[in-house]
């Protein structure tokens, strides 16, 4: 059984990857859409697919987080990438198994999945 | 919603959104009660009483971008349909507790699905906040409090992902045998 000192190992894990990567990458954020639309449509397992993802990668440089509605709901769930310097990106109908290609595309590659964004959606 | 899971993940989010600093969600588990209930409760700004008693109409919203709000009454028809009910209590000023029974083993009643997903999701997308988790099943228990996990992770903000891939197999090791009493029948 896992007990809560092994954060203590984390803790320490994370201190070298913040203090090796983040004074030289942007940051970048992963907003998931977690309002009563985005949460109905699949926004849970999304975000949790992300954080797996992001972990298991070990990208020290990406946060994952949450947002409320933004009014697209009909295109939920909806996840936007915010990277410094660049434009915004917004995915929209994503699912746990189109994640892995965001993340090694576009967060690790820096080049979005044109066909999952909002702009293929909308042709 | 599919899982009575993803309704307390929405229904938290309007704890987040009433500015509440500390959210409290339970599950209580009682078999030979055959009895269900789910409790989220919150330090937030709480509601007049004539808001509390119109939130369960989902054309009711304090939103200005859009006329329906349906949160409130999807997890009050949630439980409803499982020969259960919706309660509400609030304060302004000092906080709001929805409380959420249900009949276990009624053949309406929606599976508990992903807690784990709903508890970390909530504590990483809110990493100032703190959270508590209490299960009950039948006399044993199960309780943590983000509080001491800061503790452990000094510096560490509890957004950081790795953080949250730990706390998804914490919780799966110690409530899964917790959660699955749910599904008796």
């Amino acid at each position: 059984m896992k007990s809560l000192e092994e954060l203590a190992a984390i803790r320490d894990k994370m201190k070298n990857i913040v203090n090796t990567r983040e004074a030289d990458e942007g940051n970048i954020r992963v907003v998931v859409g977690m309002a009563t639309c985005g949460i109905a449509a699949g926004a849970r397992p999304v975000l949790n697919a992300f954080t797996e993802e992001v972990a298991r990668r070990e990208l020290g440089n990406v946060t994952v987080t949450q947002t409320g509605c933004i009014g697209i709901c009909q295109y939920e769930p909806v996840v936007e990438v915010y990277q410094p310097g660049k434009e915004k990106v917004t995915y929209v109908k994503m699912t746990a198994e189109k994640v892995a290609r965001v993340v090694g595309e576009h967060l690790v590659g820096g080049k979005p999945v044109d066909e999952y964004t909002i702009g293929a959606f909308q042709k | 919603m599919q899982e009575l899971s993803m309704h307390v993940l929405d229904i938290a989010q309007n704890s987040v959104a009433a500015g509440a600093t500390r959210i409290e969600i339970s599950v209580r588990i009682d078999t030979a009660a055959r009895r269900l209930t789910l409790v989220i409760a919150d330090n937030g700004k709480g509601m007049s009483e004539e808001v509390r008693q119109r939130v369960t109409d989902p054309f009711y919203t304090t939103r200005t971008t859009r006329k329906v709000g349906l949160g409130l009454p999807f997890f009050a028809q949630a439980a409803k349909a499982a020969q259960g009910s919706l309660n509400i209590t609030s304060a302004p000023g000092k906080g709001t507790s929805v409380v959420a029974d249900f009949q276990l083993g009624h053949i309406d009643l929606a599976p508990l699905g992903d807690m784990d997903g709903t508890i970390v999701g909530l504590i990483q997308c809110n990493p100032s906040l703190d959270f508590s988790y209490n299960v009950w099943a039948d006399g044993q228990t199960f309780c943590m409090d983000t509080r001491e996990l800061r503790e452990q992770l000094g510096e560490v903000p509890l957004s950081n992902v790795q953080v949250a891939v730990f706390l998804r197999q914490y919780l799966r090791e110690h409530t899964e045998n917790l959660l699955k009493r749910s599904t008796i029948l």
